[in-house]
């Protein structure tokens, strides 16, 4: 039916219907909520909110959030060679972009160069090709890196994308100690849901736990991990799980630097979060206030952490892929700018908004500068920075805070039975989790009962698919990137290079940080396949069991 | 007739499983027997495995962009085995690429945002078609 709108029997329920009202995670909402719905009294609510950078950090961890620093806004980007992307990145800092984000090619992620027979058509697609250190330096051409912080999407070579950006920074002249940034450096939520994992989980939570190490002696400025919920958010699990998966992903990553001798309260204030933020509004404002409160408790409680800084959250709001559409895809401009609401009345750090092509195509100039709009306006018109957490205190808020922190705690009380996120991951139960959640909502969607505007309801049928542009940012890409890494590789000491990845793989077999042997690799000319071939002959490569 | 018999895979690098996941599921609720081989296995992988299990169908998911290569190398891959089972292709896939792909030899192809009734009803009927020839 063209055009039209639901039925009168498909419309979402008003009050007094037949069907529970719950929000997306399943969380049972009342018609109103009154003073008689908070827990103990107002000096119980009092202790569980604390006031804005003050223990539990519920309501943010500054005491003056936006009035005294907006967020970062955090475009990401990157495709093509590295000339292209930072063409991109000038581009967006032009526009009045606050920093960068780096996306990467998946042979990049994978730690293949890209002459490798499996680079075959992948070179430069989802991101950008980075080969050697020389690369890195051409991404960052034009770009001070004592001044712009850059956040790197890069898990399974996260410690080598790592060594390449230091030898990048220590041509610009500019030391370790200057860098501030981000690497995204997590590993576990790869095996859970993002994919791109390459070695086993035991020597790929070490090496993540090497970079940690390694920061919290020489990048004081930098944050060694972004510990992420978002991408088994995405793959199809619920807020309250994506809470209770980052949690478990966090505690593991704290046991193994604990492990080793590191002091919690010495590398946990530069532990970041990365969190997705949908359209369900008022459920993905509490879970981000649950969120600071749960990792209180637990680095309080459980870590013994007695610095505030330590216990104390901050996190990046990625917005949304999946909520976004390809039919109607401007109605994504307006999904995407909820979203960015919400993660600004949760007090979000940094914020990246989805292009609305997004669902099909590497987004357009024109795509990210709106995206980049959308952020500036909310910022700057909109009036809602001018006070810290404005949703505090609201009954029903407050309500979905407490309730989703519990119901988070339960999840990983549940994958604590199962001996931590690792033993949960190895008996495959939040990958279950997620398929499931998965399968019914897409049944939901087919049945109605999730509406679509544009795809089950409102849906206009004789709208001609968008004509997209995939190959036109990478054509040629791959032949020049292969001629270029070719040229470099026959131009370098091949005698020194070859020594330092000896000396690499010696130190990955003997459970040495690997970190100054691999910027030694990285500033003699090693390519990043190189580096992660050094790896795959000491830890091998990791194949997923059967999800059933 | 013996329930269908669908192979499905995920080749090259990229790692979105979500949506391969889902029309699994919907092929099963729907009767079809589906073998999931996994991510990033190889076009000789893929067609090895449709010989062996005298598969009826072979689908494969692609969001990395790379999907006219992976088409083209499996599509060989088949024609090695003398596997000649349909294949389809889900993914972001442009309406342009559709086309191409369909000329190369796909069976059919489910673009992202296709309705996942519509996806099972088409493979099950494809997978059938190949499962009532002697």
């Amino acid at each position: 039916m063209t055009g039209a709108g639901p039925k009168t029997s498909d419309a979402p329920e008003a009050d007094g219907g037949a069907r529970a009202v719950i929000t997306d995670s399943g969380i049972p909402v009342a018609p109103v909520y009154t003073a008689a719905d908070v827990v103990g009294g107002p000096d119980d609510l009092a202790a569980r909110l604390g006031r804005p950078g003050e223990p539990p950090f519920t309501r943010g961890p500054y005491a003056s959030m936006y009035r005294g620093q907006l967020w970062t806004m955090r475009q990401f980007a990157g495709y093509g060679s590295p000339e292209q992307t930072n063409a991109r990145f000038h581009f967006l800092l032009g526009q009045g972009q606050t920093a960068l984000s780096v996306a990467f090619d998946l042979p990049t992620q994978l730690g293949y160069d890209s002459d490798h027979e499996l680079a075959r058509d992948e070179v430069g697609r989802v991101g950008v090709a980075i080969d050697t250190a020389d690369d890195m330096t051409d991404l960052f051409a034009g770009l001070p890196l004592d001044k712009v912080s850059v956040n790197f999407t890069i898990n399974a070579t996260a410690p080598i994308i790592l060594a390449t950006y230091l030898v990048a920074a220590e041509r610009q002249g500019v030391s370790p100690a200057e860098l501030t940034g981000t690497l995204q450096n997590d590993i576990l939520k790869e095996f859970l849901a993002r994919k791109a994992y390459v070695y086993p989980p035991g020597p790929s939570i070490r090496l993540a736990a090497d970079v940690i190490e390694y920061a919290s002696q020489v990048l004081p400025r930098f944050n060694p991990i972004s510990i992420t919920g978002y991408h088994a958010r995405e793959a199809g699990c619920d807020a309250v799980q994506e809470l209770g998966l980052t949690m478990a992903s966090a505690i593991a990553y704290c046991d193994e630097l604990i492990s080793r001798g590191l002091e919690f309260d010495r590398f946990a204030p530069r532990l970041s979060f990365h969190f997705a933020t949908t359209l369900d509004l008022f459920e993905e404002v509490a879970k981000l206030r649950a969120a600071r409160r749960l990792w209180y408790r637990i680095a309080t409680e459980r870590f013994g952490a007695v610095a505030p800084a330590a216990a104390r959250l901050r996190f990046f709001s990625g917005n949304s892929g999946t909520t976004l559409t390809s039919q109607q895809p401007l109605n994504n401009v307006i999904r995407s700018t909820i979203q960015c609401l919400g993660a600004v009345l949760a007090g979000a750090q940094s914020i990246h908004v989805m292009g609305y092509d997004e669902a099909h195509q590497i987004p357009s100039e024109e795509a990210v500068t709106l995206s980049l709009r959308t952020q500036q306006i909310i910022a700057l018109e909109t009036g809602v920075t001018r006070t810290a957490d404005p949703l505090g205190g609201s009954y029903f808020v407050e309500h979905l805070t407490d309730e989703i922190e519990s119901r988070a705690s339960a999840i990983l009380a549940e994958i604590a039975e199962c001996g931590g996120a690792v033993g949960a991951l190895e008996r495959g139960l939040p990958q279950r989790w997620i398929t499931d959640a998965a399968y019914r909502a897409e049944q939901e969607v087919t049945a109605g009962l999730r509406p679509k505007v544009g795809v089950n309801v409102y849906a206009d049928d004789d709208e001609p698919r968008p004509e997209l542009a995939l190959d036109e940012p990478v054509r040629g890409v791959a032949e020049r990137q292969i001629t270029r890494t070719r040229q470099r590789k026959s131009a370098r000491d091949s005698l020194a290079t070859a020594e330092t990845l000896r000396i690499l793989e010696q130190h990955a077999a003997r459970q040495h940080n690997v970190m100054p042997a691999l910027v030694e690799a990285a500033r003699a000319g090693a390519t990043v396949g190189e580096m992660s071939d050094a790896f795959r002959a000491v830890f091998g490569e990791f194949r997923e069991p059967s999800p059933w | 007739m013996r329930r269908p018999r669908i192979i499905l895979a995920k080749p090259g690098l990229d790692g979105h499983d979500r949506g391969i996941k889902v029309v699994a599921m919907g092929l099963r609720d729907a009767g079809a027997e589906v073998i999931y081989l996994g991510l990033r296995v190889s076009a000789r992988q893929i067609a090895a495995a449709a010989a062996a299990e005298d598969a009826d169908l072979v689908g494969i998911s692609v969001l990395s962009g790379a999907h006219m290569a992976i088409a083209e190398d499996l599509l060989a891959a088949l024609r090695d085995r003398r596997a000649y089972v349909p294949l389809v292709v889900g993914g972001t896939i442009p309406a342009r690429d559709a086309d191409a792909l369909r000329e190369l030899g796909v069976s059919a192809v489910f673009p992202a945002g296709s309705a996942l009734p519509a996806v099972v009803a088409e493979v099950l009927e494809r997978a059938r078609s190949t499962a009532s020839v002697p």
